[in-house]
């Protein structure tokens, strides 16, 4: 039996259909649904074994970036995203998925829904498109970035994508190993200078204090063959697959059980 | 109560016609009333002033394009009409078989495969940004996607082509009412950031020019390219079928958008004219895609029988030319409304942004508005299609227009226009004396506006949603190099893409036809560096006040240039549009633009994994040049760097360019080319720069191996010769390579090297030694806000 991902978009979402695509090549079925639809029948969640937010502009990230999706997923889905994540089914946001996540309150901790940090606007002020290498936090306990090399290549393309939270918070996400990806050097240096938008502590990723909830700003699912590298032409050695489609495949992979 | 005015404009004097046209702000000319009266009197009617504002619409030089289709006197010669003399006439001759639908539509189509078709559009929105800059080119974006969704393909890539003034230019040269180009220029990049973003169209390709000519008259050219099912483009209303405006509702903004594009500006125009600007929506625009792709592709059949946007002269436009072969009957009581107290001409009018007309079987109904529902997409149902010739508009029951579809589109009377023969002037020779040392001048043009980095524009776009963009605009090892070219790939589940690639240099407008040719070359050029090839061409003609003789004389010899280089180089033209009267009056003097016509290249590539991009990539590698160069360098950034005017433009020899660009795609195919950039503004000393800061690499070249019949070292570094590359090939290949170059002017010029600064030799002296950083340093410190 395949694993089959639900991939929910809204208006303003603009990822999903390459968010299909690399969950497809991961081995997955995959359903595309307009929120509004799942709205009419929440009972739906059920029929899936993963959930993927992906990127875009969710309601024109009015307010701020995710907050309006966030409102009406917490208002009108809350009791079964909660069945689902509670049952340690795997869910992922990428990019405006990420911000809805946090602004739902499911990440940094999948407790009570409420929001305990936030992802806001880069601290160039501008919308950024480039590559950044991302330092791997081995000892997390994160189920989509398994075996993931120490360092990884993704492209950020967000305005709103610098981490912060308390203190208090980032202690706990420091001590839970739930910091997943830090912005960093190629070589996995985490340092200021790396940091392309001002993330409290580099932070690029992280995970809930189960591993079972993702939030990631780089795209994985725009990584997940060779000619999608922006240096393709230069280098021989690049592998035919590219680095993001390993998360998708972990999230598949783990999803089987369920 | 609603108001509607009518006028018995049968028994008008010339003068009442005149004073009409100004009440109503029609901007017709006295022989277009004329028309109108007549055919009324014929009829023995009054007309509305619903169907008076359809008169002005729909006859605006902005949908009619007049100017394009009037005779000219040109000298002695007698032209019936621009586009059907040159543009139209290049494609028809050349008839391909994978010109899909060419001129009639929303975009052009092309073949791309066996199941899909590409769709493509370039707009420009030059009066909206002259007054609000960030409105302006924000609309200018989500109308051109529109144009795409309008055939029913799906957007998935966009391009923009900006003008502006001088960015150093001091306040007091910036007219009174104008924006300072910087600002400009912010709101400009932040208004296509925003909107391409949001409705996750990537940003790939592009250009920027700057000229003290566009201080009042900034233009921005939007294109879009698409991709759709070739069984799924359907464009056939039946009589019974229903009329929809889906989309967002229908405001007094954008009100005489269509007349006031084709009005000239000054000063005081933002005062006359703030209705005339759209405000965008994007995240309504992306909701229209996404349920107009669905109401195509989740049924056998789409669910509509016919798909048009709104555009430049709203309902009126889309709904008089969308039947015009058939009729309807249309209840404006059923649009929604911004504003609750509108009179029926001006809904019929508006052009509020993100709103489609689409027809639909009476069957599909139900189908379609579960779909809209789902999408939270507004529907409007306001007619339906007869068979009757004339387009009834009504207000509930009350007729509140009714419109001859004969007289609306073959009674318009063309002017006949006179153009006068442009001189050539400027062109006399310049020589200069060679200087020892041309690396200052090298990093001077390297840092001037129209050549610098724009990665930080660049970077604000996504040039990546939708993960199919395999060339992105930024190349090489830092992704700080210039692309010659973007390359698509559309599908999923093919290697297959699209090349999309852009000329134009409006430096050269001294000699108009030249300057079609070269930006003609240029486009074609820089596909063919990425590996492009059987290219589609679009033109984007922005001009002057087409009334004055020299302004139209220098569009006739565009136009030319249009004809001679499609033919000669075997591209068709397959969309376009021209807008005129890009004019500033100061109360005393009129200042147009210069000729700027820009050309988009669309080509394909078979397997986007052989593409090319233009960084150096290994030291040891050869460093090639194709082509010949020529004493070209009039418009030249070397000349306007040393403020020279005069010395000839560079001109094209297509039988020459065309033999170029076969080997160029043949050793591309082969995988004998491992970088690939073409030489235009700055020359070669640009383009090897440039190769160099995009592999971040060094070079060391021998200016006297260059195949050129000059002695100056300044002409052969900077001139601006056309068909001409630089190349890198990989130790061990060159032989075949030259094997396969045989026939056409080349060299081997030097090599690639580890050391980071590019020499350039003459006579075993060093005429350039430019460190790599300080090139990095030049190329991207002016345009960093």
């Amino acid at each position: 039996m395949k694993v089959k991902s639900l991939v929910i978009r809204a208006e303003g979402t603009n990822c999903d259909l390459e968010t299909v695509e690399a969950l497809k090549l991961a081995g997955s079925e995959v359903d595309l649904l307009h929120f509004n639809r799942i709205l009419r029948n929440p009972s739906l969640l059920e029929e899936y074994q993963l959930l993927v937010f992906p990127g875009g502009f969710s309601y024109g990230d009015c307010i701020s970036a995710g907050k309006i999706f966030a409102d009406l997923l917490g208002a009108g889905l809350r009791k079964e995203l909660n069945k689902f994540v509670e049952a340690g089914k795997p869910v992922m946001g990428v990019c405006n998925g990420f911000q809805v996540l946090i602004k739902l309150g499911l990440l940094p901790f999948s407790k009570d829904f409420v929001q305990q940090a936030s992802l806001v606007v880069n601290s160039t002020g501008y919308f950024i498109d480039k590559w950044v290498y991302l330092k791997y936090n081995e000892r997390s306990k994160c189920i989509f970035t398994k075996d993931s090399p120490n360092v990884i290549y993704l492209p950020i393309n967000h305005k709103e994508g610098r981490f912060v939270a308390p203190e208090k918070i980032l202690n706990k996400m420091l001590e839970n190993n739930q910091i997943v990806y830090q912005y960093s050097s190629q070589s996995g240096d985490v340092e200021e200078r790396y940091n392309p938008n001002g993330s409290f502590l580099n932070i690029a990723a992280v995970c809930n204090e189960f591993g079972n909830v993702f939030g990631i700003m780089p795209h994985p699912e725009k990584y997940v063959n060779k000619y999608q590298h922006p240096a393709w032409t230069r280098y021989q050695n690049l592998k035919e697959e590219g680095e993001g489609i390993l998360i998708y495949r972990n999230a598949v992979n783990f999803a089987r059980k369920f | 109560m609603i108001s509607v005015k009518v006028f018995k404009i049968s028994s008008y004097s010339d003068e009442d016609l005149l004073r009409l046209n100004d009440e109503l702000d029609l901007n017709l000319s006295l022989d277009e009333l004329r028309a109108i009266k007549k055919f009324y009197s014929e009829k023995s009617r009054q007309a509305t002033d619903l169907e008076l504002h359809t008169f002005s619409q729909v006859w605006s030089e902005h949908c009619f394009h007049k100017t394009f289709k009037s005779r000219i006197k040109f000298g002695n010669e007698e032209i019936d009409g621009i586009f059907k003399t040159y543009i139209f006439k290049a494609t028809k001759e050349l008839n391909k078989s994978w010109c899909l639908n060419t001129f009639s539509d929303n975009a052009g189509i092309i073949e791309f495969d066996d199941r899909y078709a590409i769709a493509v559009k370039v707009e420009t929105h030059n009066h909206p940004t002259a007054l609000d800059p960030f409105c302006g080119a924000h609309t200018g974006m989500g109308g051109v996607y529109r144009d795409i969704l309008g055939v029913g393909a799906r957007p998935i890539a966009s391009m923009d082509y900006l003008f502006f003034g001088p960015l150093d230019i001091t306040n007091e040269h910036v007219p009174h009412g104008f924006y300072h180009p910087k600002i400009t220029v912010k709101r400009v990049v932040e208004a296509i950031a925003d909107y391409g973003n949001k409705v996750g169209i990537p940003t790939v390709n592009g250009s920027m020019f700057f000229d003290v000519g566009y201080v009042t008259n900034p233009l921005v050219y939007a294109g879009c390219v698409g991709i759709i099912p070739k069984a799924r483009y359907i464009k056939q209303p039946k009589p019974g079928d229903l009329i929809l405006v889906i989309g967002g509702k229908t405001g007094r903004d954008g009100i005489h958008g269509a007349s006031f594009a084709s009005a000239s500006l000054s000063g005081v125009s933002s005062e006359i004219y703030y209705s005339a600007v759209q405000v965008g929506n994007p995240i309504e625009e992306k909701k229209i895609i996404d349920a107009i792709l669905r109401a195509r592709d989740e049924y056998e059949k789409p669910l509509y029988s016919l798909i048009t946007d709104l555009g430049g002269g709203g309902l009126a436009v889309a709904v008089c030319e969308s039947f015009k072969d058939l009729g309807c009957r249309i209840d404006l009581s059923s649009v929604q409304l911004k504003h609750s107290n509108m009179a029926p001409w001006e809904i019929w009018v508006s052009e509020s942004q993100e709103r489609m007309l689409i027809s639909v079987p009476k069957e599909n109904l139900e189908k379609i508005l579960e779909i809209f529902e789902e999408e939270g997409v507004g529907v409007n149902l306001i007619g339906e299609v007869e068979k009757s010739n004339r387009v009834s508009v009504y207000f509930k029951e009350e007729v509140v227009g009714d419109i001859d579809l004969n007289f609306l589109f073959k009674g318009i009377p063309l002017p006949r226009m006179k153009a006068e023969i442009p001189k050539l002037t400027n062109q006399e020779e310049v020589l200069l004396e060679d200087e020892e040392d041309y690396t200052q001048s090298l990093l001077e043009v390297l840092s001037h506006p129209n050549i610098s980095s724009k990665e930080w524009a660049i970077r604000q776009y996504d040039h990546e949603v939708g993960a199919r963009t395999i060339l992105k605009p930024l190349q090489g090892v830092n992704g700080e190099g210039p692309g010659d070219a973007a390359v698509i790939k559309p599908l999923y589940d093919s290697w297959k893409g699209i090349v999309i690639s852009n000329g134009g240099n409006p430096n050269y407008s001294s000699d108009p036809y030249a300057m079609a040719l070269s930006a003609i070359d240029e486009a074609i050029r820089n596909n063919v560096s990425c590996g492009g090839r059987r290219i589609a061409l679009l033109d984007n003609f922005s001009w002057g006040d087409p009334n004055d003789p020299l302004e139209l004389g220098k569009l006739v010899l565009a136009a030319k240039g249009c004809y001679d280089g499609a033919i000669a180089f075997d591209a068709p033209f397959i969309s376009g549009k021209d807008s005129l009267y890009n004019v500033y009056h100061d109360g005393k003097k009129s200042i147009s633009i210069p000729p700027t016509l820009m050309i988009t290249a669309i080509g394909i590539i078979p397997d986007v994994r052989k593409s090319v991009t233009t960084d150096f990539k290994r030291s040891g590698n050869y460093i090639y040049i194709i082509g010949f160069t020529y004493d070209e360098l009039g418009g030249s950034a070397f000349f306007k760097l040393k403020g020279i005017n005069g010395g000839k433009i560079p001109t094209v020899y297509p039988e020459r360019a065309r033999q170029i660009y076969d080997r160029i795609i043949k050793a591309i195919d082969r995988g004998l080319i491992k970088a690939c950039h073409d030489c235009s503004e700055g020359g070669i000393a640009v383009a090897l720069a440039e190769m160099c800061i995009g592999g971040y690499l060094g070079a060391e070249v021998n200016l006297d191996k260059i195949p050129t019949n000059l002695t100056r070292k300044y002409k052969i570094l900077f001139s601006e010769s056309n068909s001409r590359f630089i190349v890198e090939v990989a130790q061990g290949y060159e032989r075949e390579f030259e094997h396969l170059m045989r026939g056409v002017s080349y060299a081997k010029i030097g090599y690639v090297i580890s050391e980071k600064e590019l020499i350039i030799n003459s006579s075993k002296k060093k005429i350039v030694n430019a460190s790599l950083q300080d090139m990095i340093r030049y190329w991207k410190s002016t345009l960093a806000f």
